[in-house]
């Protein structure tokens, strides 16, 4: 009764406002546009007030940090307690390269490792193989042996370190081959941490890395689910992935609701192989783009905690509230960044950063102002890591948990984004599920289809660019660019080609054997990828093998 | 009607492992609006895939989409192809994540223009055309 | 919509006119066809030349029509065929028709794309073509590019439509064979067919037999064709995305064939096609006279502006018509 009297209370006095001060003010200037919305086209309105406000309660809706449903923080202290992890995507050329790039940046001040590699490891080829021409190195770090790996994190303790690899299809023979090369140095699995991408069911949607069908690939993925709880248990086997889906054109409530709706998936997975989901859903960690409309991503995220927290302890039964928190990695956009003026990418990289910081998130990497040129070269990678110092020891906003918790605008937009997600949950069940849902390609369509009425927008200039439709200079970039080197390309070569002369042949060719043995049936794949890698197979070999036992994926063609 | 309107066909390719085609797609598009013939090729192509399909399609232009860095190789591997297989009036675009550096070496290789991140779709559209009216 | 004239292709060397072309083509030279279909299809000049000059080297391919409601995996069961056919050593054309957008005149041709893996094969020739403004699901010109690659040696040519419209008589009537390609409903609901469907297959496909409800749709299908001129027509099971009943389908292909050879009827087809074309062909030159605003084109609209005022009948209006079109031609 008081509750409603209070909102009748407001109304009457909003109502009032709208007819007087704010007739008076848009008689005198009229607003600039018709409709101001945000970077996902959500219409926003002039003004936000406590009627906005939910109609929960404050622990439904809010609750406190550390606590179910975990809205504001999965950390009562949060960055009081530890800061976010400030862990820089890098990777170029060969082992040895990026080796050099990985001491800089920690030199820097980074604090976690993670690893960028070229497309043909993410594709399973070795860099010898005709798939591989060009493309060695351009994009990311070429490993194809346990060799390689070993050079990659040489003079660096991985027993220290925590480093997060982003590779998809192949995740399980990369993985493999770093704990090989930590076993060889004498550093017991269960010491080691970080987190592994292999999100296979994103690529199918928008990153495209596939190689094998869904059906094997989420046997992949599940099998180090299993592998991971028992013998390297600090380490997250997964990433599940929004950045890439909003990279490749979703809306914010899309890559909310793709990417936990394919959260849901790898833990159905899980149960269905018969895990208890506390065993496997600790480890379970996300990956969100930081994107320019700084409230929108802040309601993403903060929905995005609540609703994985509801899901998981609701729908999936989960006891251990450790399998209720959405931890969660995020990059500032790449896609935003523009060639044209590229130092001013700086600035939107710290306002998509103080985002991602504002929103809770336990790691970062933000951009490079370069990215829309090349792989970025040192002095950008550097101020990119110190954008993220100075937010973290001269902003003031890590002082306290979820700083704008109860801003009128968040909570409404934060209800939103949760209603959104809800609404593509129940499209995604109509379809069948995540799986079928790809095979019809309702992701990939929707994603296009966003992308096309963004790509509308700037061009009819009815969203602003600035540098690329509007506030345009005529100027030269004068950037330079980081070359892959022959001399890299060849070494990388010659060490595969030793790697092939000196193993034990017939060790190798049984232990490739085994392994295509344990595709065709349904043992857990890891052990025997492990083996392989010690006996000096390659990335390629193992590869191949899955790729005859598994089968190719071909995309259901669609715009 | 009665007269069949001449099109102008494009084709659209992503040669290489680069699984990027959110641009692509919207260059398809948009060249569709402008009432073009588009065929896309969809992904993982190689040189030989792209000038085969060029060939049957007969097509007025192609463009090439590449966001990995492998473009200095897949890009000129094409127009020498078209060339061998005497289809060297077939314009080539390029477009992507390309260095300005590697621009000049692009065009000298045969590539008519580069596009890069940014370009209104309008200028896109505009050079199509051009190419199809054979300018 | 700004109108952009396109540059006349092929125009780039001597070897490129239309009697260079078409030698080339009959010693299977794939760019010569590629440009020969363009010709056609663009309604050039010497369109008319180019076909009279390969027609008599065609008769030869075995022309298979695709139809069937869009999504339902035609492109994915073409492609099948194909590596089919190619691991038996038979040369392939494709023809893929996609729909050109009524308001921009511009259209996707997205059928290739399924087809990446035969692409480069050199026993393959692919070609996609838009509908222009012809009503129904295919392009005017769809049959004169199987033509091409008729002459070009392809030992039998898919041609797939776009599933709308009037595309399933317009390829019954040129094709072949013609394949119905269907797909079971989800759920509940009666699964209605358009009319008119089970008159004109020779063979047809419940794809995406995975889906289930696929029995409910192959025996309803089984149980209302009936045979015509000793054939009934067969229902095939598929589920082209991993390749099931390719085999069954292939072979209902190949009894179909021998069938029309063993009992004269694709002499019938072939008397029936002719004659439909020759009218088609008769209909179009006609009507391309009258709206050449020439001499007969005025004639033409005098003729229209009596029988709005009621001075003279339509059917005496055509009569009229067809007598001043025979005086030209005298």
């Amino acid at each position: 009764m008081r509750a409603e009297n209070d909102r009748k209370a407001l109304e009457k006095e909003l109502t009032r406002w709208e007819e007087t001060t704010l007739r008076d003010a848009l008689d005198a200037l009229p607003e600039r546009r018709k409709e101001f919305v945000t970077t996902s086209s959500r219409p926003v309105r002039r003004l936000y007030t406590p009627l906005d406000l939910p109609e929960k309660t404050d622990a439904e809706r809010l609750g406190k940090p550390g606590e179910f449903p975990y809205t504001r923080g999965i950390h009562p202290t949060m960055y009081r307690g530890r800061l976010w992890t400030m862990r820089m995507f890098a990777g170029y050329g060969s082992a040895e390269d990026t080796n050099r790039r990985f001491k800089y940046l920690i030199a820097h001040g980074e604090t976690g490792l993670s690893v960028a590699f070229d497309m043909p490891t993410l594709y399973g080829y070795d860099t010898d193989e005709p798939e591989a021409k060009g493309e060695f190195g351009t994009c990311g770090v070429a490993v194809s042996t346990l060799e390689d790996m070993k050079v990659l994190f040489g003079g660096i303790d991985v027993g220290q370190v925590s480093t997060s690899m982003t590779i998809n299809s192949p995740a399980s023979v990369i993985w493999a081959m770093y704990l090989a090369a930590a076993e060889e140095r004498g550093v017991a699995f269960s010491k080691l941490r970080g987190t592994l991408q292999n999100d296979i069911l994103k690529e199918y949607q928008a990153q495209k890395e596939w190689i094998f069908p869904p059906e094997p690939s989420m046997r992949l993925v599940v099998d180090t689910f299993e592998f991971g709880s028992k013998q390297v248990p600090q380490w997250n086997t997964i990433s599940i992935s929004g950045y890439h889906i909003r990279e490749a054109g979703a809306t914010a409530g899309q890559e909310l609701a793709f990417t936990l709706a394919n959260g849901m998936e790898y833990v159905r997975w899980g149960i269905e192989r018969g895990l208890r989901v506390d065993d496997f859903a600790p480890r379970l960690s996300f990956f969100f783009n930081a994107h320019n409309d700084l409230f929108e991503e802040l309601a993403k995220y903060r929905a995005a905690r609540r609703i994985w927290a509801r899901e998981m302890r609701e729908t999936f039964g989960a006891k251990n509230p450790r399998s209720w928190l959405l931890r969660f990695h995020s990059q500032t956009a790449g896609v935003s960044l523009t060639a044209q003026q590229p130092e001013i990418n700086i600035v939107r990289t710290t306002i998509q950063a103080l985002a991602a910081v504002l929103g809770g998130t336990q790691s970062l990497h933000t951009n490079a102002y370069d990215e829309a040129y090349q792989v970025p070269n040192e002095a950008a990678a550097r101020i990119a890591l110190r954008t993220q110092q100075i937010l973290a020891h001269e902003s003031g906003v890590a002082n306290t948990a979820d700083p704008l918790g109860g801003s009128y605008f968040l909570e409404a937009l934060t209800d939103e984004l949760e209603d959104e997600a809800y609404r593509y949950f129940d499209r995604i069940q109509g379809l069948g599920g995540v799986i079928p849902a790809i095979r019809k390609g309702f992701f990939q369509q929707e994603i296009a289809n966003s992308a096309y009425r963004y790509q509308r927008e700037i061009e009819d200039k009815e969203r602003v660019i600035v540098g690329v439709n509007d506030f345009v200079v005529d100027e030269q970039s004068e950037l330079e660019p980081l070359r892959v080197t022959e001399a890299s390309l060849k070494a990388q070569v010659e060490r595969i080609r030793r790697l092939r002369r000196t193993r034990d042949a017939k060790k190798h060719a049984r232990s490739l054997d085994r392994l295509r043995k344990a595709c065709e049936g349904d043992e857990n794949t890891m052990p025997f990828i492990l083996d392989a890698v010690r006996a000096k197979a390659t990335l390629g070999e193992i590869c191949d093998v899955m790729r005859e036992v598994f089968g190719v994926w071909e995309e259901p063609l669609l715009y | 009607m009665i007269r069949i309107a001449k099109k102008i066909r494009v084709l659209i390719a992503k040669p290489g492992l680069d699984g990027h085609d959110r641009g692509a797609k919207v260059v398809a598009r948009a060249l569709r609006d402008a009432g073009m013939e588009v065929i896309y090729t969809g992904l993982r192509q190689t040189p030989e895939d792209i000038v085969e399909a060029a060939i049957q399609e007969d097509v007025d232009a192609i463009g090439l989409s590449c966001l990995s860095g492998a473009h200095m190789t897949l890009f000129p591997e094409v127009v020498k192809l078209l060339r061998k297989r005497k289809s060297g009036d077939i314009v080539v675009a390029g477009g992507g994540i390309i260095p300005e550096d590697d621009v000049p070496k692009l065009k000298k290789a045969g590539i008519k223009v580069v596009f890069g991140p940014g370009t209104p779709l309008r200028e896109i559209v505009e050079f199509f055309e051009a190419a199809g009216k054979g300018a | 919509m700004r109108e952009v004239v396109p540059a006349r292709k092929g125009a780039a060397s001597p070897r490129d006119s239309v009697s260079g072309l078409v030698e080339d083509l009959l010693t299977g030279d794939k760019r010569a066809a590629a440009k020969l279909i363009s010709l056609i299809e663009d309604d050039e000049p010497d369109a008319t030349d180019a076909l009279a000059r390969i027609f008599p080297h065609t008769g030869r391919a075995h022309v298979v029509g695709f139809t069937g409601p869009p999504g339902v995996g035609k492109s994915s069961l073409i492609n099948r065929l194909v590596r089919s056919y190619r691991s038996g050593g038979k040369k392939v054309g494709v023809v893929a028709v996609d729909p050109t957008s009524p308001y921009t005149g511009g259209a996707v041709l997205g059928d290739r794309i399924r087809m990446a893996d035969t692409g480069v094969d050199p026993g393959v020739f692919i070609r996609s073509m838009a509908t222009r403004g012809h009503a129904g699901g295919l392009a005017l010109a769809t049959f004169d590019a199987v033509r091409v690659l008729d002459a070009l040696g392809m030992d039998i040519v898919f041609v797939e439509t776009v599933g709308a419209g009037q595309s399933e008589v317009e390829i019954a009537t040129r094709a072949h064979t013609t394949v119905v390609v269907e797909m079971p409903m989800t759920g509940d609901a009666v699964q209605t067919m358009k009319a008119g469907i089970l008159e004109i297959g020779d063979v047809y496909v419940v794809n995406k037999a995975d889906l289930g409800n696929e029995d409910v749709l192959v025996a309803n299908l089984k149980f209302q064709l009936t045979p015509r001129d000793g054939w009934t027509p067969p229902v095939i099971r598929t589920t082209a995305t991993e390749g099931r009943g390719i085999d069954e389908l292939a072979a209902a292909l190949e009894k179909h064939a021998s069938y029309l050879d063993e009992t004269g009827a694709r002499q019938k087809r072939e008397i029936a096609r002719a004659r439909l074309e020759i009218l088609e062909n008769a209909q179009r030159l006609l009507s391309r006279e009258v709206e050449e605003g020439s001499r007969s084109g005025r004639a033409f609209d005098k003729l229209a502006e009596d029988v709005a005022a009621r001075r003279l009948d339509p059917h005496a209006a055509a009569g009229k018509l067809l007598k001043q079109s025979q005086h030209k031609t005298r």
